[in-house]
């Protein structure tokens, strides 16, 4: 360990702080491969490209940010992509039913909403596993979506085909609604967790459950709360996934919950608990994104080497906290 | 009294009672459920089927019991099985003689060679670097799909090799070759952990790695033999299920079999927390899954909504074997104060 102590006494000096470093980190890899892209490709530097990061990633954005509070109490939610998938087959089965779209929007939030509730209830009181609960959940949500229908279902309501447009800003530069959705959750996301004392409550539950029930703070109910958060992440996330899509399908999102948590532990969060910022997720989020711009720029690169950089990437990162965290000891 | 008190004390209870209720309910659908026939000197019927299936997820439990055990957890498995399977298939494919039984001797042998360093990578990353091993076996999950299909460049590898087709689909000493392998890993680990002080050691490293290092266990060592064990586990498992299909395909192979592992040494009774662990359990466990999965199947349910049965069990099983619900029974029995564990660790 001597090497690595006196190897990261060398690295601290040239970091600005350490509490940080994962997080520049990771935005000083976003900004380099984006001057990479701009000088190897044409019309990579343009500003639809940036956009189109959010518009094609608003949904993993959202999981994202429900998966750093559950991550900072240090838990572990692995149903977020089942959920998605659920919510998807819940928005296209009803809207195909003729349901109001708004009555569908608040049904999908409150199901993800309750799913994430029970997960909560009995990882807290019955102290088994976040792991173990959330993958049962995950069981769940997926046969959920088969018992709905076994097969892709179209979305072709007019309010949610609205919805799915594009809004353009000027000309050849658009969003989608979806990005604007994503960037108030991460908002209020993070004025919950550094401005109020819930947030604070998750931190601490993170750093020392046992400590925080000694401090008098509300452990149950946090607890339970960051999977509800988790929940309605998901089912929002999936909500903006069957705009993206216009379809409800059961076997979306195979994987997702992956990405979320690769993109939650690119941006700085210990997945032990109790450190970590909601920000460095959206750009962990938005690094996944940019290496499958660049992949799928290069053409020549097949998509499975997507999966093998993320898995790079998460090795290093890793090392990285491992490293950082040796030298705070 | 004393009798029925013991045997529902059992940790092995639960989950063998959950068995022989699935079984039950087969017969009372299908009578000739426990029919076993001898056909050409091989043996035949639902039960040896649901062996052989249940034989991959098996051997995945198998390994995944002793990496629980040393309070870890191998999300690895299902890439690793995809990986052993693609470089088989691929290496039988290019030779040009799939029938050659030294060709497949040695895909066989470089596929279980390569699962063995991919297990000492976990271990590598886990026992030296010290990293948790949720986070250190996730990168092998994810990138490991990714070099399945990089070795099977995306296709579905066909492959037509009477040698190789044997693991998977042959029959040894009239059992299906895949159950003979599975129990011949069994009887293995069970010499190898009971007979010696082995599975002790790999129990106290699970109770309290630093306790146990200071008493003069090499934990280190052993952690990453429990992650080179469950690599090798996995890549068996890879092998029978591309033989079992002659195919090698990198999405779809081992996929969720970590998920399947862990649900069938959770519900055996192996606490996720590490320390003791059964191999008997992850037996009944397996066996628990893999009937399940038939049955729904013969009940003629889509067998992708069995997911909702298996959630099911999973809840019903850890619900019953949560400390909170054992502190309930313990206390109803015999109002005695129970001594509470400690603050749970993260």
């Amino acid at each position: 360990m001597s090497t690595a102590t006196t190897l990261l006494g060398r690295v601290k000096r040239f970091a600005p702080s350490p509490r940080y470093a994962s997080v520049y980190a990771s935005l000083f890899l976003l900004v380099a491969i984006f001057i990479v892209g701009a000088s190897r490709y044409r019309n990579f530097a343009s500003p639809q490209v940036v956009l189109n990061l959010f518009v094609d990633n608003a949904f993993l954005i959202v999981l994202a940010v429900g998966m750093t509070f559950v991550i900072l109490t240090g838990g572990i939610d692995l149903s977020v992509g089942a959920v998605v998938a659920l919510t998807t087959m819940i928005t296209a089965s009803l809207a195909q039913a003729g349901w109001n779209p708004l009555v569908i929007i608040v049904t999908a939030l409150v199901v993800g909403s309750l799913i994430g509730l029970a997960s909560g209830l009995v990882i807290h009181y019955f102290k088994i596993q976040p792991f173990i609960v959330t993958l049962a959940a995950m069981f769940f949500a997926r046969g959920f979506c088969y018992i709905i229908s076994l097969d892709s279902i179209p979305i072709t309501d007019p309010f949610f085909t609205a919805l799915a447009r594009r809004i353009v800003l000027a000309p050849k530069i658009s969003i989608s609604p979806s990005v604007i959705v994503a960037i108030l959750v991460v908002i209020v996301a993070f004025i919950v967790l550094h401005h109020t004392r819930t947030g604070r409550t998750v931190y601490a539950l993170g750093g020392s459950e046992y400590s925080g029930k000694l401090m008098g703070l509300p452990v149950a109910r946090t607890k339970v709360l960051v999977y509800v958060i988790s929940g309605f992440c998901s089912a929002l996330a999936g909500l903006l996934f069957s705009l993206y899509t216009l379809s409800g399908y059961g076997l979306t999102g195979v994987g997702l919950e992956l990405d979320a948590i690769a993109a939650v532990v690119i941006g700085g969060t210990l997945l032990t608990g109790g450190y970590g910022f909601v920000l460095g997720s959206l750009l962990g989020v938005l690094l996944l994104g940019i290496i499958q711009t660049i992949i799928s720029f290069e053409g020549t690169l097949s998509s499975w080497w997507t999966k093998i950089v993320i898995g790079a990437l998460l090795l290093v990162f890793i090392l990285l906290q491992r490293v950082l965290t040796a030298a705070r000891r | 009294m004393n009798l029925v008190r013991t045997v529902t004390r059992s940790r092995l209870f639960w989950p063998v009672a959950a068995l022989v209720a699935l079984l039950i309910f087969n017969v009372l659908v299908t009578p000739s459920f426990f029919t076993v026939t001898v056909k050409n000197g091989y043996l035949f019927g639902s039960l040896i089927d649901i062996m052989r299936n249940g034989a991959p997820t098996l051997l995945v439990a198998l390994g995944m019991t002793l990496v629980i055990a040393t309070r870890g957890i191998d999300l690895s498995v299902g890439a690793i099985a995809a990986i052993s399977g693609a470089l088989a298939c691929t290496i039988i494919r290019d030779s040009g003689n799939g029938d050659d039984v030294g060709v497949v001797l040695t895909a066989i042998g470089i596929s279980i060679g390569f699962s063995l360093v991919l297990g000492a990578w976990n271990g590598l990353l886990v026992a030296l670097f010290g990293i948790q091993p949720i986070v250190a076996t996730l990168i092998l999950m994810t990138a490991g799909r990714g070099i399945a299909m990089l070795i099977t460049e995306g296709n579905i590898l066909t492959i037509a090799s009477a040698p190789f087709k044997q693991i998977g689909s042959g029959h040894w000493f009239g059992l299906p070759a895949a159950v003979v392998i599975a129990i011949a890993m069994i009887a293995a680990v069970a010499l190898v952990t009971r007979r010696t002080a082995l599975g002790l050691l790999i129990e106290s490293v699970g109770i309290n790695p630093a306790a146990s290092r200071i008493a003069g266990v090499r934990s280190r060592g052993i952690v990453w033999s429990a992650y080179i064990f469950s690599g090798l586990c996995a890549g068996i498992a890879g092998l029978i299920i591309s033989s079992n299909v002659t195919a090698a395909d990198a999405n779809s192979a081992g996929l969720w079999i970590e998920l399947d592992a862990i649900l069938a040494v959770v519900i055996g009774g192996t606490s996720l927390m590490g320390g003791r662990y059964s191999i008997t359990g992850t037996i009944v466990g397996a066996l628990v899954i893999q009937t399940l999965t038939t049955t729904v199947y013969t009940a003629g349910i889509p067998k992708e909504v069995s997911l909702v049965f298996k959630a099911i069990v999973v809840i019903a099983v850890c619900l019953l074997q949560s400390p909170v619900a054992q502190e309930w029974m313990q206390r109803r029995r015999r109002p005695l104060p129970v001594v509470k564990s400690g603050a749970p660790v993260a």
